[in-house]
C-alpha cells in the first residue's frame, strides 16, 4: 500500500510527518525547519505559501492570508466580531466565506489546500515518491462542517484523506507510543486558534476517549490580540496615530505581539519595538511577564470551564487523572502551565515538542491505517450532540455528545397529510434546547410515495463515521428500497463545488509551479551573492583588476535578474557569476590549502 | 460474575448458522468471521446487545469483563483495520462498530441497561403506568408550591430563611429517598438474576418475573421524578 503521511494543519503553522522503523518523524524543509507557516500570499508572480509568504504579511497585508483555519466551515456571520482584525477582504457565497486575493475569491478549503500542497511537495521531495494519501488532524471540538471543510481541502490539494483525527488524541498516540503509558490522561491542547481538552483511558494499546470539550475560537491569536490592542492604544495616545489606517503596520504589531508573548515564556521582561508610519519614529515599550499574565488571565481561565465539563462528562474528578499532557505552542506559557497544574493537581508532561507532537501522532495513525502498527487502536468520540428539528423549533437528540464513533441512530418518519410527497428534515449539532441556538448542519427533503397519512414509513439512518463526519441514508420500510439523499450542507461546499475547485487547482498548478521556481531561484541567487561578497572580502587582493570588474558586473546582472520574474533568466545570470568567480574560487582554495599544509607542517615540527 | 450456568453461545451459533457468508456463500459457523474465507460478517440487527457482547441477560455485569469484551470486539471490527479491504468489508466494519458502540454504551450504565432489558422482556408488562404514585405526586406538588413561593419572596427576609430551611430539609429527605431507591433497585437486580439463573418455567416463576419487572419499572419512573425535583431544588437554593 502506498505511503500515508500524517498532517497537522494548524492555525499558525503546519507540519507533515511519516513513520519509519516504528518511529514517527517530522519532515523538515529548507534550513531543517519543520514548521510551514500557514500563510498564503498572492504576489504579482502568483500564489506563494509558507515562510516566503510570511514576509508578505507586512508588505502586502491585504493579499496575504493567515489563520484561515478560523474560517473553515464558517459563514461570514459567525466571524462578524473579529472581521476588523483581518487585513484581507472577506465575502460570502452560499453560506461559505470567500477570501478576496487580487481578482479572484477563494474559499477557506482552497486556501488550506495550498498549504496542504506545500506539505505534499515537501514530503515528496524528502521521501522521493509521490504522496496521495494522508491523515489530517483537526481540533477535537470541530463540528461536522469544519471537519468536512478540512476533508474538502485535502481533496482539492490532490490528497485522499483517509482519516480526519482529533489533535489531542493524535498527541496522546505520540505520547502513548513513546512512554507506553497506562491509566487515565488529560490532554490540554492550546494552539494558535483553538482550544481542546480530551480525557482518555489508555489500556493495553487501546486509547479510549471518555470525553472531550473545547472552544474552536480560543488560541494564540486571541492572546496576541491583547498585546496588540494595548500597543495600538498607546501609540494612539502617545503619537496621535491610529494604526488601524495602516494595515501593514497593524500586521507588524501583530507579529511583534506574537514575538513578545513567546519571549516572555523564557524571560521575565522584554521590549516590544515597532517602526511607526509617517516618519513618527519608533515606538518601544517594556513588558513584564506579570503584565502579560494579567492581560491574558481571563483567556486562560476560559479554558478551565471546558476542562471541568469534560471531567464531569467522563464521570471523573481531577483526582482520577493520572497524567496531564500539554500540546500546542501556547502551553509554553508559564501561566498556562500553572493553571493546568492547579486544576488537575499534577505536574503536566511536556517531554515531546508541543509544536510537533500532533503531527507525530497523525503519522502513527497513518501507520495504523496502512497496517504497519497493529497493536494500537484509537476509539474517539463525537464532540457535539447530533439531532433533528422537531415541532416548535426544538432540537431532538439522536446521538449524544461524547458517544464513541462510529455511532449510528435510526429514526422513523411518516406523513401527516394524505398524499404528502415529502418530509423536510433539518439536521443540527449542539447542546442547546432550541434549534436557533444550535449549529445547522444540513437540510434535505425525504421523498415519500403519495399514500394516506401515516402509511409511508421511511427509516433514516444517521451515521457518524470514524472521522466524526455525518452520513445520512434512508430506506422505505414498506418496499425495502433505499433512497439516495441530496443533502445540502448549511455551511459547506457542495460536491459540485469541490469538484470544480479540484479542477481549478490543476489549472493553477502550472502558475503555482512558476511562482515556486521563481522564489527558489531568488533565494538561491541571494545565497550566491552573499557567498561572493564573502569571498571578495577574503581574496580580492589575490585576483586581477579585470577579474574583479567582471565579477562585479556578473553580480549586478544577477541582482537585476533577481528583481525580474523569469526564473530561467536568474539561473542564467547565476551561471554567469559562477564562471566569473571561477578564478577567485581557485586561488582562495589554493590559499586555504597552502595554509592548511603550512599548519600541518607546523604541527609536525612542534 | 458467574454466568456459566447460562449458555448464550449456543443460541448465537444457531442464529449465525442460519445465514450464509456474503462472500463465499458457505454456511457461516464462525462467530463474527466466516471460517472458510475469513471475511468479516455483519452482526445481525436482530441480535440483542447482551448477545452481541457475549453476556447473558443479567442485570449485574462485571464492568472489567464487559470492557475487555468491548476492546476485543473493537479490535475485530474497527474501520481502522479495514482500510486495505474491499468496500463491502469496510461497510460491514462500520456497521458492526456502530452497533458494538451502542451495545457497550447501553450495557455499561446500570440504568440504561435495565431500561433496555425491560424493553426486551416487556411483553406482558407493557401497560405499566407512567405517572408517579399518589403520595409522591402530592409531595412533589407541595414542594413545587414552596419553591415558587421561595422564588417570589424578598431576599434576606424572615420568610426567606424559614422557607429555605424547609426546602433544605425536604432536599435532604429526597436525597435519602434517592439512596433508598438505588438500594432497592440493586436488590431487584439480584432477584432478577437469581430467578433467571434458576431457569424455571413454572407459573410461579412467571408471576415472579412480572412482579420484579413491574417493581423495576416503577422504581425507574419514580427515580426520574425525584431526580428532576432534586436538581430543581439544588439550582434554586444552591
Amino acid at each position: 500500500m502506498a505511503r500515508i503521511v500524517g498532517i497537522d494543519l494548524g492555525t499558525t503553522n503546519s507540519l507533515v510527518a511519516y513513520m519509519a522503523d516504528g518511529r514517527p518523524r517530522v519532515i523538515p524543509g529548507r534550513h531543517e525547519r519543520t514548521m510551514v507557516p500557514s500563510v498564503v500570499a498572492m504576489t504579482d508572480n502568483g500564489l506563494i505559501v509558507g515562510d516566503p509568504a510570511k514576509e508578505h504579511l507586512t508588505r502586502s497585508p491585504e493579499r496575504t492570508v493567515y489563520s484561515v483555519k478560523r474560517f473553515m466551515g464558517k459563514s461570514l456571520e459567525d466571524v462578524q466580531g473579529e472581521l476588523a482584525y483581518f487585513p484581507y477582504h472577506l465575502t460570502e457565497q452560499g453560506g461559505v466565506i470567500r477570501i478576496r486575493l487580487g481578482e479572484k475569491t477563494y474559499s477557506p478549503p482552497q486556501i488550506s489546500a495550498m498549504i496542504l500542497k506545500e506539505l505534499k511537495l515537501r514530503a515528496e521531495a524528502h521521501l522521493g515518491e509521490s504522496i496521495t494519501k494522508a491523515v489530517i488532524t483537526v481540533p477535537a471540538y470541530f463540528n461536522d462542517s469544519q471537519r468536512q471543510a478540512t476533508k474538502d481541502a485535502g481533496m482539492i490539494a490532490g490528497l485522499e484523506v483517509l482519516r480526519i483525527i482529533n489533535e489531542p488524541t493524535a498527541a496522546s498516540l505520540a505520547y502513548g507510543l513513546q512512554q507506553k503509558t497506562q491509566g487515565t490522561i488529560a490532554v490540554y491542547d492550546l494552539g494558535g486558534g483553538t482550544f481542546d481538552i480530551s480525557i482518555l483511558k489508555l489500556k493495553d494499546g487501546i486509547f479510549e476517549v471518555l470525553a472531550t470539550n473545547g472552544d474552536t475560537h480560543l488560541g494564540g491569536d486571541d492572546f496576541d490580540r491583547q498585546i496588540a490592542d494595548l500597543v495600538v492604544k498607546e501609540i494612539r495616545e502617545q503619537h496621535g496615530l491610529d494604526l488601524n489606517a495602516y494595515p501593514d503596520h497593524m500586521q507588524a504589531v501583530r507579529l511583534e505581539a506574537e514575538r513578545t508573548r513567546i519571549r516572555l515564556s523564557d524571560e521575565l521582561k522584554t521590549t516590544a519595538m515597532l517602526d511607526l508610519p509617517e516618519t513618527k519614529g519608533r515606538y518601544s515599550r517594556d513588558l513584564t511577564r506579570d503584565q502579560l499574565e494579567s492581560l491574558t488571565m481571563e483567556l486562560v481561565e476560559r479554558t478551565l470551564g471546558p476542562c471541568r465539563l469534560a471531567l464531569k462528562d467522563a464521570g471523573l474528578t481531577s483526582n482520577d487523572i493520572d497524567e496531564v499532557v500539554l500540546v500546542g505552542g501556547l502551553t509554553r506559557m508559564p501561566l498556562v502551565r500553572r493553571q493546568v497544574q492547579a486544576l488537575f493537581g499534577k505536574q503536566p508532561h511536556c517531554e515531546l515538542n508541543p509544536d510537533e507532537v500532533v503531527a507525530l501522532g497523525a503519522a502513527v495513525q497513518a501507520d495504523i491505517l496502512s497496517g504497519g502498527t497493529t497493536d494500537l487502536l484509537l476509539l474517539d468520540v463525537t464532540p457535539l450532540s447530533l439531532g433533528i428539528e422537531t415541532m416548535g423549533g426544538v432540537m431532538s437528540n439522536l446521538i449524544r455528545r461524547n458517544t464513541t464513533i462510529p455511532a449510528s441512530a435510526k429514526e422513523m418518519f411518516t406523513t401527516y397529510v394524505d398524499g404528502q410527497t415529502g418530509v423536510d428534515i433539518h439536521i443540527l449539532q449542539g447542546e442547546r434546547e432550541l434549534v436557533k441556538d444550535n449549529r445547522s448542519l444540513a437540510r434535505f427533503r425525504l421523498k415519500v410515495p403519495p399514500l394516506p397519512a401515516g402509511v409511508p414509513r421511511i427509516e433514516v439512518t444517521f451515521l457518524i463515521d470514524a472521522n466524526g463526519i455525518l452520513n445520512v441514508s434512508a430506506r422505505d420500510v414498506r418496499t425495502g428500497d433505499t433512497q439516495s439523499l441530496a443533502v445540502k450542507p448549511s455551511y459547506g461546499l457542495s460536491d459540485d463545488e469541490v469538484e470544480r475547485m479540484i479542477g481549478e487547482s490543476f489549472k493553477f498548478a502550472a502558475d503555482d509551479l512558476k511562482a515556486r521556481q521563481l522564489i527558489e531561484a531568488r533565494t538561491e541567487a541571494e545565497a550566491i551573492l552573499m557567498a561572493t561578497e564573502k569571498a571578495l572580502k577574503q581574496g580580492a587582493h589575490l585576483v586581477t583588476e579585470e577579474d574583479l570588474s567582471s565579477i562585479r558586473a556578473a553580480m549586478a546582472a544577477v541582482e537585476a535578474a533577481k528583481s525580474g520574474t523569469d526564473h530561467k533568466a536568474i539561473r542564467a545570470k547565476m551561471a554567469g557569476l559562477e564562471t566569473a568567480t571561477h578564478h577567485l574560487a581557485e586561488v582562495l582554495m589554493d590559499t586555504s590549502l597552502k595554509e592548511a599544509l603550512e599548519n600541518k607542517k607546523l604541527s609536525e615540527i612542534t | 460474575m458467574d454466568h456459566h450456568t447460562y449458555s448464550t453461545a449456543g443460541r448465537r451459533e444457531l442464529q449465525m448458522a442460519r445465514s450464509m457468508c456474503w462472500h463465499c456463500q458457505s454456511e457461516v459457523s464462525g462467530e463474527y468471521f466466516c471460517e472458510r474465507c475469513v471475511k468479516v460478517q455483519p452482526v445481525s440487527k436482530e441480535l440483542d446487545y447482551f448477545t452481541c457482547l457475549g453476556f447473558p441477560r443479567r442485570l449485574t455485569i462485571d464492568q472489567r469483563q464487559l470492557e475487555g469484551k468491548f476492546y476485543e470486539l473493537s479490535r475485530a471490527f474497527h474501520p481502522d483495520f479495514y482500510q486495505n479491504k474491499s468496500v463491502a468489508e469496510q461497510t460491514i466494519s462500520l456497521g458492526n462498530s456502530a452497533l458494538l458502540n451502542t451495545a457497550y454504551r447501553t450495557l455499561r450504565d446500570p440504568i440504561e441497561r435495565v431500561e433496555y432489558l425491560l424493553d426486551l422482556e416487556a411483553g406482558a408488562v407493557k401497560e405499566i403506568r407512567n405517572s408517579p404514585p399518589a403520595d409522591l405526586f402530592e409531595e412533589i406538588l407541595e414542594l413545587q408550591d414552596t419553591l415558587s413561593e421561595y422564588r417570589s419572596v424578598g431576599r434576606a427576609s424572615d420568610t426567606e430563611s424559614a422557607l429555605r430551611a424547609k426546602l433544605q430539609s425536604e432536599r435532604n429527605r429526597l436525597e435519602q429517598r434517592q439512596r433508598d431507591m438505588e438500594a432497592a433497585l440493586q436488590q431487584l437486580f439480584v432477584q432478577w438474576d437469581r430467578l433467571q439463573d434458576r431457569g424455571e418455567a413454572t407459573d410461579q416463576a412467571r408471576a415472579e418475573r412480572v412482579r420484579i419487572m413491574k417493581q423495576m419499572r416503577e422504581n425507574l419512573s419514580n427515580r426520574t421524578y425525584v431526580k428532576n425535583i432534586v436538581s430543581d431544588l439544588a439550582s434554586t437554593i444552591g
